[in-house]
Formats: structure tokens, C-alpha cells, sequence
């Protein structure tokens, strides 16, 4: 199948007085049209400069791109003059952002920021850019959207707020829409009616969607496929069910166990995943989850593991991937 | 279950719409601003008296400015003679003090709005600018800046009008130089806080280009500080027009300024202190009423606060 995106060696690195952070240190992945990715990993692994990395929205000084390519239809996004990357933004590629509460302008209206968006990468005119931002905000469940729009963002609550960042995502019919944790900041029953939402308007408008979160249900739920990533570099990657059933990195094996599962009895404990994420300016030439890893050899301290394949479509980054694969016994 | 949810969420808005059912007409507005900013209504009332009489100054007075009448000289408050009654008295040269004074508006308003306006606004797009691009642009300007601010005020438009004379354009220049670096520096710390507010990343993300970005969503939001800082420079503008013309570096004779009627007033304050006081109490109020207005304005202007009445 013909690939939306195709991110090969991605890197991003941060220059600080503290040392050079590796933020992105080389990930590639691809994105099909309509597919929906999620990339996991704790805070700080460099999940959300990655996708950042991808609309070139890191900012410069400090983030500097240090090779790879973002190849987007076939046109590699970081050769783009300023002026066609801005073409992109916004038209080609959505984004909705993580704080909904902060990522509305406060002075302008919901109806102003939505048709802003529309008039500026559709080139039409003030009024066909209301009808469409009366369209979307009925596509996205609000309800009387004309007078919605008159509204100003502290008039909405949290859900809402989150239901018109994606209605502006969605303002030019972009092929691909990246979701850097959609959910983090609302709670939980919100949550789930944002997901649904997002699940549905991708499928019902054929939208890629890469999705950004530390929340494992959202992938198991939503996702097609998953990339995990720690320190930087994508460390297992594979069908949403593959990485659940079969998990095939410690790391992954780690986070899974540290989330309630309801096919655990009840009470059962949850297993932290022990030690401290590691210092980005600090890594040696070993595997980078060596210290916190439980199958850790002396030989994960000689050389970084590579992306192997362990199974049809399912790749993972660890030299014991096998050993993994045997103890990896979830109900056990 | 997502029903439910739905249902909860139409609930929520229903909640919501009430807020905003009725949006009260313009007379409640101002009774309401009225009730709510008794200063700064005060404020609005001395400033909108005193642009009435900038305005209509030929209406209003009744008497020429600039004509001196040697039998009316250093009349006291309320003689009448065959011209008229002088109402605040006259000056040394026998022209009417109340005449003066509603012409010493004009000139004060003028050199202030123009002032404030211009000063504030050149400020306001460096200080944005600045917070904006950051980095070696922001060490940049603002070291510029710093320069500018080293002199006081009035000593920096001293130094403006004795270089290029005393001009009523002079003094304007004089007085809006100073305040670029004072807007700027305000604009640029609450622009710094913004600039890292996800909404700016947000509408980068959405494709706009770095001119829109700052003019349509960090303009608009750095609009308080700059609209306190606009009506305080009105009043400053017209103490430092008055102080420059008392120092006899201003406005010249005989164009009515109140800062060169206090001048003149200086000879005749022990035996004639009308000819001080009027010109007096006029400055003060002026200042007193766009610090006053100032202050409510930015109340008023702003969404999130404008929301709670």
C-alpha cells in the first residue's frame, strides 16, 4: 500500500548547556492513509518531540534537526522552504495539542479561530468559512454550534474545548491528523467520548492519525499499530494486538504490567517499572533500558540492539527478545 | 453509555447558553461599568469633559485666547466689564484664564494622545517582536532599549527639544521617544509568558506565518498592559508638555498651554493665585482622569473578566 508518511532515521537533538539531549535519536516508521499509529513510552522518551520533528515545530535554538527524513506523500518535509512547510501545517497535517485549556487563543472567539484557519489555508471567503466551521462544530457534537461560535473559550469546559481543537484540526480535511496525548488533561469519562470521537471522525473521513500517549488502554482500544519508544529510539514496534499478546521488549513487557488489567483477579499487584528514565545527555554505547531491565546480559552493555523482526509485522529492539518472549506469560 | 455521557454533555451545555442569553443594551452596560468602577467612570467623565472642550473650544469660550486687554489686566475671578465676565479671572496680559484653559486643553490633548498613541505603539510592536523571535534579536533590542531608559524622562526630553529647538513637533518627538522603551519592556515580559502558551504552538502548527502569529493572536493579548500603559502616558505626556513649556522649552507664546500658563503665573502667585491655580487644577485632573480611566478601561476590555458580570 502506498505510504502517507514515512519517517526514516529521524533525529532530533537538543543543544543545552547540560550537554547534547538526544531527544530523537533515529526512528523511522510509516503511516498509511487512514491508519491510526500510537507511539507510547513514559515522559520525556522524545514521543512528543518525534511528532513535533514531523511539522518541523520544534524550536531552533535549542532543537536542531541532525539527519533523516519526513517523507510526506513522497515530499521529504524538511527539505521545504519555510513558505511550503506553513502550506502543510494546518491543511495537510492536523494537530491537536494536549492542554485544551491553553491551546485556544482566550481574546478570540471559537467561531473566529476556527474560520481563521479555513479562510487562510482555503482561500475562501468569511462567509463559506462560518458555514464550515458551523459544519464541523456539528461534526464534532456540539450542539447549536451558530451560537457557539459567537462564544469565547472560557465559556467552554475542558471536553468542549478539546471537541473544537479537533474540529480545527479537521477545518481543511487534512490526510493526517497528529494527537500529542488528546486525553492526558481530561478526566476519565470525558476521555473515553473524545477517543470514540476521534476514532470515528478518522474513520468516517479516511484520516491518518498518529496518537501520542502513556496510556496503554487508548492504544489497545484505538490503534492499529504501535511504536514504543524509550530514550529516544522506537525499541519495539507491531500490530496493536501483536505488542498486547505478545510483547516482545522488556520495556513493553513492563509498562504492561504496570497498568490494571481486568483479566487480573482482583487485588492483584501492579509492578512499577523500577528505576529512573535515563539522563538523555548520558548514554553510553549499551542498550539504553539496560539498568532497569530484568533479562539485562553483559552484552546489552557492548552494543545498542537493532530493530529485528520477531514475528510477521512485528519488530522489537532487545537482545534477549526470545527469553522476553518466554516469561513474557501475562496472566501468569 | 456514550448516550448517557451525551445527554450529560447537552445538559452542561444548556447550562452554558444561560450565561449568555441576555447580552444587556449599551445604557445598562455604562450603569453597570458605572456601579462596578466608580473611579474610573469618574475618570472617563473628566476625560470625556476634557475632550468636549478640546473639541468645541471656539464654542465654549468666550473670549479670544490670544487677545490681551491692557484695562482687564490681573483681573480677579468674576469681573465683569463690557467684554463679558471673566469668570477664573484674567493674566498679566488681561486674557481671559477660563479661555486659556479650555485652548490649553487642545494642546494638551493633542501632544498626549498623539504622544501615547504613537509611543506606545511603535512600543508595543518591538516589545512583541522582540519576545518573539527571542534569542540574539530580543539580547538585541533590548539593549537598545536599555540605553533609552538609562536617561530620566524629562531629562531625555530636555536633551531632544535643546538639540532641535522647541517646536510643538519637537516636543512630541521629545516626549514619544522616551516612552518606546517603557511600553516595549512592559509589552515584551507579558509577550514572553504568552509566547509559551500552547495557543501560539497551536496556531504555528496551524500553518500561520510568524507576522499573522504576532499580530492576531499576541497583539491581542498583551492588550491590557498596553492599554494601561497607553492612558498612563496620556497623563504623563501632559505633565511632561506642561513641565517641558514651564521650563520655556515647550510650547511657545502665545499658543494657551497650561504648563506656560503656570510659568507666567510664577511673578503674580503671591498677589494674583488664580493665575496659578486654574492652569493647576487642570493638569492634575487631566493626569488624575486618564491614570483613573486607564485602570477601568483595561477591566473592561478584557474577555475573562468581562465574562464574570
Amino acid at each position: 500500500m502506498e505510504k502517507l508518511l514515512e519517517v526514516k532515521g529521524l533525529k532530533t537533538h537538543f543543544f543545552t548547556s547540560g550537554g547534547v539531549v538526544k531527544a530523537v535519536d533515529g526512528i523511522s516508521y510509516d503511516v498509511a492513509p487512514g491508519e491510526t499509529v500510537a507511539v507510547v513510552g513514559e515522559s520525556g522518551c522524545g514521543k512528543s518531540v518525534g511528532a513535533m520533528s514531523i511539522l518541523r515545530l520544534i524550536p531552533d535554538p535549542p532543537g536542531k534537526n541532525m539527519g533523516g527524513e519526513i517523507l510526506f506523500q513522497g515530499r521529504d518535509l524538511l527539505e521545504l522552504s519555510d513558505a511550503e512547510m506553513r502550506d502543510i501545517r494546518g491543511r495537510d497535517i492536523g494537530m491537536i495539542f494536549q492542554e485544551p485549556m491553553t491551546s485556544l487563543n482566550p481574546v478570540l472567539s471559537i467561531g473566529r479561530q476556527l474560520t481563521e484557519t479555513v479562510e487562510h489555508h482555503l482561500k475562501v471567503s468569511r462567509k463559506q468559512a462560518m458555514e464550515r466551521a458551523i459544519e464541523l462544530l456539528g461534526l464534532v457534537g456540539i450542539s447549536e454550534p451558530e451560537r457557539r461560535l459567537k462564544q469565547y473559550p472560557h465559556h467552554l469546559s475542558g471536553g468542549m474545548r478539546q471537541r473544537v481543537m479537533i474540529a480545527m484540526s479537521l477545518a481543511c480535511e487534512p490526510k493526517l491528523i497528529i494527537a500529542d496525548e488528546p486525553t492526558t488533561a481530561l478526566d476519565v469519562t470525558i476521555q473515553a467520548q473524545i477517543l470514540e470521537l476521534m476514532k470515528n471522525l478518522t474513520r468516517e473521513l479516511g484520516v491518518a492519525m498518529i496518537i501520542i500517549t502513556h496510556n496503554l488502554g487508548v492504544v489497545a482500544r484505538y490503534a492499529d499499530r504501535v511504536n514504543v519508544m524509550y530514550a529516544g529510539r522506537i525499541v519495539e514496534s507491531g500490530t496493536a494486538e501483536e505488542i498486547y499478546h505478545n510483547p516482545k521488549h522488556p520495556y513493553t513487557l513492563a509498562l504492561l504490567r504496570s497498568v490494571p488489567r481486568m483479566d487480573q483477579p482482583r487485588g492483584a499487584k501492579l509492578e512499577p517499572v523500577d528505576g529512573q528514565p535515563p539522563d538523555l545527555t548520558k548514554l553510553d554505547g549499551g542498550c539504553a533500558f539496560r539498568p532497569r531491565c530484568r533479562f539485562a546480559t553483559e552484552s546489552c552493555a557492548q552494543a545498542q540492539p537493532v530493530l529485528e523482526e520477531v514475528a510477521p509485522a512485528h519488530i522489537s529492539a532487545c537482545f534477549e527478545k526470545d527469553r522476553v518472549g518466554l516469561t513474557a506469560g501475562v496472566t501468569a | 453509555m456514550v448516550t448517557v455521557s451525551e445527554n450529560l454533555a447537552d445538559a452542561k451545555n444548556a447550562e452554558l447558553q444561560d450565561d449568555l442569553r441576555d447580552r444587556p443594551g449599551l445604557w445598562k452596560q455604562i450603569t453597570s461599568f458605572a456601579r462596578k468602577q466608580p473611579l474610573g467612570f469618574a475618570g472617563l467623565i473628566v476625560v470625556l469633559v476634557f475632550i468636549c472642550l478640546a473639541v468645541f473650544a471656539p464654542w465654549l469660550s468666550p473670549f479670544d485666547p490670544e487677545a490681551s486687554s491692557y484695562e482687564h489686566m490681573l483681573a480677579p475671578p468674576g469681573t465683569t466689564s463690557d467684554a463679558g465676565t471673566f469668570y477664573l479671572g484674567t493674566d498679566d496680559f488681561g486674557r481671559d484664564v477660563l479661555t486659556r484653559i479650555i485652548y490649553g486643553a487642545r494642546t494638551a490633548l493633542f501632544v498626549g494622545f498623539t504622544c501615547a498613541i504613537v509611543g506606545a505603539t511603535v512600543g508595543l510592536v518591538l516589545g512583541v517582536g522582540s519576545a518573539f523571535f527571542g534569542g540574539k534579536i530580543d539580547l538585541i533590542f533590548q539593549r537598545i532599549m536599555d540605553i533609552f531608559m538609562a536617561f530620566p524622562l524629562i531629562i531625555m526630553a530636555l536633551s531632544i527639544v535643546a538639540i532641535f529647538g522647541s517646536s510643538i513637533q519637537n516636543v512630541i518627538i521629545a516626549i514619544t521617544i522616551p516612552f518606546i522603551p517603557r511600553c516595549a519592556r512592559v509589552v515584551r515580559s507579558s509577550a514572553l509568558a504568552i509566547r509559551e502558551i500552547p495557543y501560539i504552538d497551536a496556531a504555528r502548527a496551524n500553518g500561520f506565518s510568524n507576522s499573522r502569529i504576532i499580530m492576531r493572536h499576541m497583539v491581542p493579548n498583551v492588550m491590557a498592559p498596553f492599554l494601561i500603559m497607553l492612558t498612563a502616558f496620556v497623563g504623563q505626556a501632559i505633565l511632561l508638555e506642561a513641565s517641558l513649556s514651564f521650563l520655556g522649552l515647550g510650547v511657545q507664546e502665545p499658543v494657551p498651554a497650561w504648563g506656560l500658563m503656570l510659568k507666567n503665573a510664577q511673578e503674580y502667585i503671591r498677589s494674583e493665585p488664580w493665575i496659578a491655580i486654574w492652569p493647576g487644577i487642570a493638569i492634575t485632573l487631566g493626569v488624575f482622569g486618564f491614570n483613573l480611566f486607564g485602570d477601568a478601561l483595561r477591566d473592561a476590555l478584557d474577555p475573562r473578566l468581562r465574562s464574570n458580570q
